[in-house]
């Protein structure tokens, strides 16, 4: 086993006894990086050297016995959403091909801060539209277990890079499930934290309502770590939380006492994959083991969350991807007769067709006539869905579910039908729209070798009991601990 | 009555003139054949989403974010921003002074 497919945990104490550098380790990763990723394909931009530059100076601040930041030497991987001054960012999109940014985002000057080793940026759905990373200007993304099969999305790359031993942390966004579907499809732990936990500083916006920056990695306790970096306080984004941030890492392995999870029977009913359903049913068994007690819950307005966040997040999408215009930076068409031509070739040509659907599902239903009957009237469900969180919280500490239908999915499968894509996000987008944190955690395979993950959703800045709730499930088990044969695979 | 939908009692099927039409309003030049699939396919998500219709929303307020955060102010002193070369340094066509665009008074695409 490679060092890097070691949990973050474990390497930040192997670097701090004396057992591991930071060189060695990042050599490690982009050794695997250069001899998988062709057939992975998780990175847009490896930066190498940079890395290892700042590898060698943690290093030798180490041995000079200078302070060190909380991830000091660990390298990790960034989902190109998140802008980086001394980094590319494309947001897979041709529309910023070659962009240098001018900032960091708040999440990267944490990391920074943090000493952590940044090692390169990941593949993408372009703008993080998609579930499946096969909207990247790029190429697709695939899962380590599977390389016929998909990483999922839209945070694929970030995923498969922490599943394939590429990087032991990575960060990623999730605006409807683009942190826990991918995480779930490639085998380890996603986390979406709270709306307004962190900052979206520099995180290009695709729905600012919904979108949240959070961790990738191998275990619970690794995701913990990354969380307390990336968590807190930052005045440049109005919706970030004054709030302070727990050690979420001092408590973990101390079990919730008299855990009430939550089930909603929708969540198992039609169109849910037999061996997802009873990979669940055995995680919930798991619990019952430890003494936790299993809840129904009722979410009434469930049914409604697809239709309600593909009427709001494209209509927040339409306008946000308004910037793009050819002026102020990104792609400009090179022969344009006037300025509103030189507007709508620029943006006809450089986004790829899943953004300019949602772009124009999003002007539609904000446009004159249209405005009340949709937008509106999802803002108005969208209301009555948070509701229903809020009351089941009210009898259960976390709610337990599938993370998406199927496990990973075939390339392909689902490109030439967006209305069947968007339904697949059923079991993640609610926690969006209600602003609650939620966590995929490895819970098993599917016949054939495809990672499934347990889901679990807290309530609003929950995320302490949720990672107690998610590690309790990990000490039981052994899921986390699978690693892909890329070696077998690669020749498949 | 169907809300989603006030001037039909059915759902509204999604034209290649509403396509055309949105396409102009968000600046999008589409080829022949997006303009012929956007026009299935958002035709079919527009009517998916009429299940939002069996939604009983009287008297709900909306909800436009899950942040409890309201105006958050502050003082309106000058702070560190970008200089003007960085400003400048994505434009696809500048002068180091000012962005470079086409001439806005003699359009003639609208």
């Amino acid at each position: 086993m490679t060092a890097c497919r070691e949990p973050a945990a474990v390497l930040l104490e192997q670097l701090a006894g004396g057992q591991a550098t930071s060189l060695a380790l990042t050599e490690a990763c982009l050794g695997e990086i250069a001899a998988h990723d062709e057939s992975i394909g998780a990175f847009l931009h490896i930066a190498g050297d940079a890395a290892r530059a700042s590898a060698e100076s943690i290093d030798r601040r180490r041995a000079a016995g200078e302070p060190l930041g909380p991830l000091a030497g660990l390298p990790v991987a960034l989902k190109d959403v998140l802008v980086t001054s001394d980094q590319p960012t494309t947001c897979a999109s041709r529309m910023l091909e070659g962009w240098n940014p001018p900032y960091d985002a708040h999440t990267v000057e944490r990391l920074r801060a943090a000493d952590a080793v940044l090692i390169g940026k990941t593949n993408m759905d372009e703008f993080a539209m998609g579930s499946t990373t096969e909207n990247s200007a790029f190429g697709p993304t695939r899962t380590p277990w599977r390389l016929d099969c998909v990483a999922g999305g839209s945070s694929g790359g970030s995923a498969a890079a922490v599943s394939a031993g590429f990087a032991p942390l990575a960060v990623g966004s999730d605006t409807g499930g683009s942190i826990r579907q991918p995480a779930c499809f490639c085998g380890v732990v996603g986390l979406k934290p709270t709306y307004g936990r962190v900052s979206r500083y520099g995180l290009v916006a695709y729905a600012s309502s919904l979108d949240q920056v959070g961790p990738f990695a191998r275990d619970v306790a690794s995701t913990a770590l990354l969380l307390e970096v990336l968590a807190g306080h930052d005045s440049r984004d109005g919706t970030c939380a004054d709030e302070p941030v727990p050690g979420y890492s001092e408590r973990l392995d101390q079990p919730l006492e008299g855990l009430r999870i939550g089930i909603c029977p929708e969540h198992f009913s039609e169109g849910l994959d037999g061996e997802v359903r009873q990979t669940i049913e055995r995680a919930l068994d798991v619990y019952r083991g430890l003494g936790a007690e299993i809840r129904e819950i009722e979410l009434p307005n469930a049914k409604f969350a697809v239709a309600c966040y593909y009427l709001v997040a494209p209509s927040e999408a339409s306008s946000n991807l308004a910037r793009y215009d050819g002026i102020h930076y990104g792609r400009r068409v090179d022969d344009y007769e006037g300025l509103v031509e030189m507007y709508s070739d620029s943006r006809g040509t450089a986004f790829g067709s899943e953004v300019k659907r949602r772009i124009m599902l999003g002007t539609y239903a904000l446009s004159a006539g249209y405005y009340d009957a949709y937008y509106l009237k999802a803002q108005k469900v969208r209301r009555l869905i948070a509701e229903d969180y809020s009351r089941a919280f009210a009898s259960v500490d976390v709610i337990a579910s599938p993370v998406a239908p199927t496990p990973a999915v075939p390339l392909g499968q689902l490109t030439d039908d967006p209305l069947e894509m968007y339904l697949a996000d059923i079991y993640t987008i609610s926690a969006n729209l209600a602003g609650i944190p939620g966590i995929s955690i490895p819970a098993g395979f599917s016949s054939d070798g495809r990672p499934i993950g347990l889901q679990l959703l807290g309530n609003s800045f929950g995320e302490e009991q949720l990672l107690r709730a998610a590690a309790m499930h990990e000490r039981e088990t052994e899921w986390h601990q699978a690693i892909p044969d890329l070696d077998g695979d690669a020749q498949s | 009555m169907s809300d989603l939908h006030p001037d039909q009692s059915s759902a509204a099927r999604l034209t290649r003139d509403d396509v055309l039409r949105v396409a102009r309003l968000a600046r999008l030049t589409l080829s022949e054949s997006e303009i012929e699939a956007f026009t299935g396919q958002l035709g079919q998500v527009l009517d998916y989403v009429g299940i939002l219709d069996e939604a009983d929303t009287e008297g709900v307020e909306p909800l436009a974010g899950a942040s409890e955060r309201t105006d958050v102010l502050r003082e309106d002193l000058p702070g560190e921003s970008l200089t003007r070369s960085q400003a400048l340094s994505g434009a696809p066509r500048h002068d180091e002074r000012f962005f470079l665009v086409p001439a806005m008074l003699d359009t003639s695409a609208e």
